[in-house]
């Protein structure tokens, strides 16, 4: 768990996102997307989360792609005039982003790198010894109650939107 | 350990800075999508770091879980959107989006 | 006491999906009605209750849920508007009453659950609860006006919501604690001990921004006239009467008076947020030609009204901003309720194709007369207290700010005229020569507001030896 490793892992994870948004293929896209998840996954494990990690990679590397790729399959097929048009203008569109990303990282690593430490808190309360699962099961539950109510807002959102396209 | 939190700090900052550019810069509203999932990305991310800094861990874990059921529920409606005015429309551009103005 | 909020709503829908096939829409949109009927009367005796006793209710069986003043008057305003809402579907929602109900008990036990608990990440959960309810009803038909809408405020809602979560995580970084009271300790350890860390104080930022998004606040302002106009009937009466008011203003109350511990800095941004929304919004709502859009700038410009009470800081302010809170979410649904019923006697939303139609609409046209005093407050409604008591307050802190919000009362009074006399007063084209009445549906919930305006306006006067204190 050593600081090469991370840097490693997280230029990793902001490259996945910046192929994410400029691949011109939506489909491709998203498996940039789940790769970022995978990546987010891995570093959870090393940080000592491991519940998180395995929740990460099932819903957000698993079932976040599977949505995108069915509403991307969904969508038109462009020509191939327009897609050579789309391309420059998504380049024209896009080319600032990487100039952004390394311009502000410079700045907030090496120019505020001596400020640092008025972000930490001195010091820390100590932990209690529960673990996810009690804390949510045990102290929480009113969250678990929130995530019931919106999983069923969820059900709604598929009986109102999606029940044409099943018909269609 | 300073470091180690300030170069994850730096990371979520590049990923949140990224997300919000692909928002503003797209036209594609699929495209817009993948963007807010970034940003959640970029949320869960600072969330296990402050777990793990402040020694949290379990309790940051209990949020992530959250998080990551809301946003994909989220997802889900918001993608209903998208088909609808696909279906509606046969075009995912937000530059068509002339209905409402003012 | 406050678990029956969120079970209620819960168990309706529960029963109504289990019994599917034995209840038909109408039968569906009673049962919800029955429920904002009870969760009216059951928020005004919370209400009366902690008014008289000042204590609270609370409940921990499920982790801490409780309910003071500000919760029971947002519980009640949450079933008020409800109520009237589900009254307006009974004829302007023609096929899918059922979902339509349903949907709407999901988001009532979404907002119940915003007013109750005690602690920012729970609070989170059901923000997101609400909006995921409220871009399915704002897309419910899936027209493509609709759906632009719903996606636009989607847009801007998400990405309020992640400046929340990570303000939420730094809190979480410094505290250790995500309820209520914890970061109330901490924050006031830290104040007096030697200021506060950075981190907190990026998370104030991001968190006053977050919640301005979602009030409507200028300049966040852009998605609410067309999702307020996009809407459906039922639809609009909900979101601008109780939804952008509890995922916006009713957090921004709560955080500021009991997590920020009404800090000085806070309350400046607030009032200034406040001042530029009453201008922009009132300034904005005079040159629209469409019914709906203008009252969605007259929204914006009232939640400007409310945050400026809020950022005085005082008891008072913040009284008077609860009493507009309460106002705003009648009056405002009243105008909503008949702009639908004008729209679907008339099939019009463009104000200059109506008019003279408070001879063929009396209730609507009367009840609009009443919600015209009351926006504009003029006594003796309910409007005009709680505008008198804002600028009261606001006169405390800055009487330059109340002057100002004083001369934009007379720009409400200027747009609300040429609503009256747009639509219910003047000639009436030959066109609608034989528009009718709506249904008793929207003269039920016509009536139900008007009187809501008319006696909290006459009943306040007889609390004044309760209020005086404060004053």
């Amino acid at each position: 768990m050593s600081l090469p490793v991370i840097i490693v892992l997280l230029v990793s994870l902001v490259a996945c996102a910046i192929l994410c948004i400029v691949c011109p293929n939506l489909i491709k896209a998203a498996l940039w997307m789940a790769g970022m998840s995978a990546i987010l996954a891995l570093i959870m494990f090393l940080l000592g989360a491991p519940l998180a990690a395995a929740f990460e990679l099932s819903v957000c590397a698993g079932l976040i792609p599977v949505i995108f790729i069915s509403a991307s399959s969904m969508t038109k097929i462009t020509s191939r005039e327009e897609q050579e048009e789309k391309r420059k203008e998504r380049h024209r569109r896009f080319v600032y982003l990487p100039f952004l990303l390394i311009t502000l990282g410079t700045v907030l690593l090496f120019v505020l790198w001596p400020h640092v430490s008025v972000l930490l808190p001195d010091t820390f309360l100590t932990p209690g010894s529960a673990t996810a699962q009690q804390i949510l099961w045990n102290r929480r539950q009113v969250d678990l109650v929130g995530q019931i109510v919106i999983i069923l807002v969820g059900v709604y959102a598929d009986i109102v939107f999606f029940k044409g396209v099943r018909e269609k | 350990m300073n470091v180690l939190f300030y170069v994850f700090l730096v990371a979520v900052a590049l990923l949140l800075t990224t997300g919000i550019y692909c928002l503003i810069a797209s036209h594609n509203f699929v495209r817009i999508l993948l963007s807010i999932e970034i940003l959640a990305k970029a949320t869960t991310l600072l969330m296990i770091v402050v777990g793990y800094v402040s020694g949290h861990m379990a309790q940051a874990q209990a949020y992530v879980l959250t998080i990551i059921v809301i946003e994909v529920v989220l997802l889900v409606v918001a993608t209903g959107l998208v088909l609808g005015i696909y279906r509606d429309t046969d075009v995912l551009d937000t530059r068509k989006l002339r209905n409402l103005k003012g | 006491m406050p678990l029956l909020f969120l079970a209620i709503p819960l168990i309706a829908v529960v029963v109504l999906n289990v019994l599917y096939r034995l209840v038909n829409g109408r039968l569906a949109l009673w049962c919800a009605a029955a429920v904002a009927a009870l969760q009216t009367g059951l928020g005004a005796y919370a209400l009366g209750v902690c008014l008289k006793t000042g204590t609270a209710y609370s409940d921990t069986r499920i982790g801490l849920l409780s309910v003071d003043t500000l919760s029971a008057a947002a519980l009640l305003t949450i079933g008020l508007v409800s109520l009237v809402s589900l009254l307006v579907a009974f004829s302007a929602e023609k096929e899918q009453k059922h979902n339509f109900a349903n949907i709407v008990l999901l988001a009532m036990a979404g907002m119940n659950g915003v007013a109750l608990v005690r602690d920012l990440f729970t609070l989170y959960i059901f923000i997101e609860v609400t909006s995921a309810a409220s871009f399915i009803l704002i897309g419910f038909h899936r027209e493509r006006g609709e759906l632009e809408g719903a996606f636009k405020y989607y847009i801007q809602s998400t990405v309020a919501t992640i400046a929340m979560l990570t303000a939420t995580a730094f809190v979480f970084l410094y505290v250790g604690d995500t309820s209520f009271t914890g970061v109330a300790y901490y924050i006031r350890q830290a104040s007096m001990s030697g200021g506060l860390p950075y981190g907190i104080t990026i998370a104030l930022i991001l968190y006053t921004a977050g919640f301005a998004v979602k009030s409507g606040a200028v300049p966040f302002h852009a998605w609410v006239p067309d999702a307020y106009s996009a809407s459906s009937a039922p639809v609009s009466v909900l979101l601008s009467g109780i939804v952008t008011k509890i995922s916006g203003v009713y957090v921004l109350m709560r955080f500021f008076r009991d997590v920020f511990g009404s800090a000085k800095a806070v309350g400046n941004i607030l009032m200034l947020l406040g001042i530029v929304s009453i201008l922009v919004g009132a300034f904005a709502a005079i040159g629209q030609k469409q019914f709906k859009r203008m009252l969605a700038y007259s929204s914006i410009s009232q939640i400007g009204y409310i945050l400026l009470g809020l950022g005085t800081g005082s008891t008072l302010g913040f009284f008077a901003a609860l009493l507009h809170f309460f106002n705003h979410a009648s009056f405002k649904s009243l105008l909503f309720v008949d702009a639908a019923a004008v729209e679907q006697q008339t099939g019009l939303t463009d104000m200059d194709k109506m008019g003279g139609l408070s001879d063929r609409m009396p209730v609507t046209g009367w009840s609009s007369v009443a919600a015209f005093l009351s926006t504009a407050g003029i006594p003796p409604l309910s409007g005009f207290w709680s505008k008198l008591f804002i600028i009261i307050a606001v006169w405390r802190v800055s009487p330059v700010l109340a002057l100002v919000a004083l001369l934009a009362g007379v720009v409400t009074l200027a747009y609300m005229l040429v609503i009256q006399k747009k639509v219910f007063f003047g000639k009436t084209p030959p066109e609608l020569a034989d528009v009718r009445e709506a249904g008793a549906n929207f003269k039920a919930a016509e009536i139900l507001l008007t009187l809501v305006n008319i006696g909290v306006g006459a009943a306040i006067p007889f609390l004044l030896n309760f209020l005086l204190p404060l004053l």
